[in-house]
């Protein structure tokens, strides 16, 4: 009988401080995510010192329940596996080197992940991947689709020219003036609004799977201005829902051009934009169409940043027999298809 | 009684064991690489070279800050994380205070400094007498000419300590003239010993310890000046 493999996972690369236990590579043993997202609101956005200073108060407490909730020590544990990057650096090395840490005390390997890595691998927490498969990953930093021809192997094949998609959200939720982090209003708001500012889908030239969202983001600055300047009253949830059609629309149509041609068999939805209702829906009823192809969306929580999704991905390398040194850094900028 | 010790607030990395009474091993480097690389592999190169294994280890000291904030969340965490994971005591000291320390044979008030940047120091004061390091005046973010107005009003001398207080010898020098001495070539950082030696201080619950930075983050700094504006606006 094979043993089982019990991975633990770190994650501090932005605002949230998460470990996890997963086991085998799909099941979720414990999962622990501290949010310091009320902490950031008053400035609008993540602030990386106060996000470091976070995550080393926070950090133990949050290790300390994920094994409590397991009922395991690091003595069941095969590895320890960690976000190394991409992120915010001073975020990244509280992780690490807490990581390096546990690994030293208790000999156990440790393994570095990239985190985009992990937000594809949070759908094998779901159901098991099927190889070739296409990823759209969506989050306040990433818009890029992923082709793995199997297990650990990446390829970029899109990414965006400009803004991320959750950047976007973001400052297009400011100008109607709604809280940080704004992509769940704008969500909520064009789900009670039709798309009625026919504002532009920006495809790029033909063929290419690349996305840019400045244009579109510019679109509905300007149609605020040009309504305010006209004393016309903008109704925001038509906004919303105008904005919320075009980068849905975009992001669909490449996505399912691109699992097309590269003959995939399952479409996997990744990061924190994920959550986003409308751009699930739209996905679900594209790819419901298609009888070859797959989509899996995995819940909310496990959309947004943790350490499970960590531990799922880490738990692929470690089967291949991949390992850092005591001497990994993090890596602010680090490249999916080099880590 | 097997101890680690840690400090790595400022650029300089200092590592040290003891066995409770005898110094087994002392590593420093003092240039300016980084720390995030070099911390793991350091302790764990040092402590093979001395037999120890991390489970033989009963204490961990660390230098909880102030100074550069990232070197000194390195340091923590590792030292906090360690402690928790082998299940032992951990002390955290100020880095000025075990700077301080590490002045040896000195009778008499000794202040430790670290740069901060913009003519601000990192600094506190501190008494040394019989060996044992003593607060006088708390560990604080302070501009240079300020905080040796406040020392020059002690009415005795002050021994400064520390490379990073040669930046402002002259600035010094100017407001205290012969009430202060200077170390900072022979004492220009901080001993693992002299940090060992302070082990055992107050012990903590290891995921209570966190860095004492001694100045907001920039943010809050400015969020805070901005709100206190807006509500005297507002009366
Ligand atoms: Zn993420």
């Amino acid at each position: 009988m094979k043993k089982d493999i019990f991975i633990f996972g770190i994650e501090t690369s932005c605002d949230e401080t998460a470990a996890a236990i997963i086991k085998n590579g799909t099941d979720i043993i414990a999962n622990v995510v501290s949010s310091q997202i009320e902490s950031h609101k008053r400035f609008g956005g993540v602030v990386p010192e106060i996000a470091s200073r976070h995550h080393v108060e926070q950090i133990i407490a949050v290790f300390e329940e994920t094994l409590e909730q397991a009922g395991l020590t690091f003595q069941d544990m095969d590895a320890i596996a960690v976000t190394k990057g991409p992120g915010l650096v001073g975020a990244l090395l509280v992780g690490v080197n807490a990581a390096k840490a546990i690994a030293f005390a208790h000999d156990l390997p440790l393994i570095g992940v990239h985190h985009i890595a992990g937000h594809i691998y949070a759908n094998r927490l779901v159901q098991e991947m099927s190889f070739p498969l296409m990823s759209l990953v969506v989050s306040g930093g990433h818009t890029e689709l992923v082709y793995m021809k199997e297990h650990g192997s990446f390829e970029v094949i899109g990414e965006t020219r400009d803004d991320a998609a959750g950047e976007a959200y973001d400052k297009v939720a400011r100008t109607l003036s709604l809280p940080y982090p704004g992509g769940p209003h704008i969500d909520r708001l064009a789900a009670a609004g039709q798309d009625t500012y026919s504002l532009p889908r920006i495809r790029l030239e033909e063929g290419s799977y690349d996305f840019s969202f400045s244009g579109l983001k510019s679109a509905v600055i300007n149609t605020v201005h040009n309504a305010e300047q006209r004393g016309e009253k903008i109704i925001p949830e038509n906004l919303a829902a105008s904005f919320q059609a075009s980068v849905v629309d975009v992001l669909t149509e490449k996505t399912v051009r691109a699992a097309k041609e590269y003959g995939v068999k399952q479409v996997l939805l990744a990061g924190g934009v994920a959550a986003n209702k409308g751009l699930r829906a739209s996905l679900e009823n594209a790819f419901g169409k298609i009888e070859s192809i797959d989509i899996m969306i995995p819940p909310i929580s496990l959309c947004t940043d943790n350490a499970a999704m960590i531990a799922a991905a880490g738990t692929i390398l470690y089967e291949q027999g991949k390992r850092d040194g005591l001497d990994m850094n993090g890596h602010p900028g680090l490249d999916i298809e080099e880590f | 009684m097997k101890i680690l010790a840690i400090d790595t607030s400022t650029y300089t990395l200092s590592i040290g064991l003891s066995d409770g009474d005898v110094v087994l091993a002392e590593q420093v480097t003092n240039v300016k690489k980084n720390h995030s690389t070099r911390v793991m592999p350091a302790i764990e190169a040092l402590m093979s070279e001395v037999g120890m294994k991390p489970r033989d280890l009963n204490k961990i000291v660390v230098a909880n800050g102030p100074g550069s904030y990232t070197g000194v969340r390195i340091g923590v965490t590792i030292a906090k994380t360690l402690a928790w994971t082998l299940n032992i005591p951990i002390t955290a000291v100020s880095g000025l205070a075990s700077l301080a320390a590490s002045a040896p044979l000195i009778e008499g008030l000794v202040c430790p400094m670290f740069d901060a940047r913009r003519e601000q120091v990192f600094t506190g004061l501190y008494r040394l007498s019989n060996g044992l390091v003593e607060s006088v005046k708390e560990d604080q973010n302070v501009p240079v000419v300020d905080w040796c107005q406040e020392l020059l009003r002690m009415g005795e001398p002050v021994l400064f300590v520390g490379q990073e207080s040669i930046i402002y010898e002259q600035v010094i020098a100017e407001v205290m003239g012969n009430a202060a001495a200077f170390a900072g070539k022979s004492v220009p950082y901080t001993r693992p010993a002299a940090l060992l030696s302070l082990a055992s201080g107050m012990e903590q619950d290891p995921s209570q310890v966190v860095p004492n930075y001694a100045r907001l983050a920039e943010a809050e700094a400015n969020w805070l000046k901005a709100n206190e504006k807006k509500e005297k606006s507002d009366e």
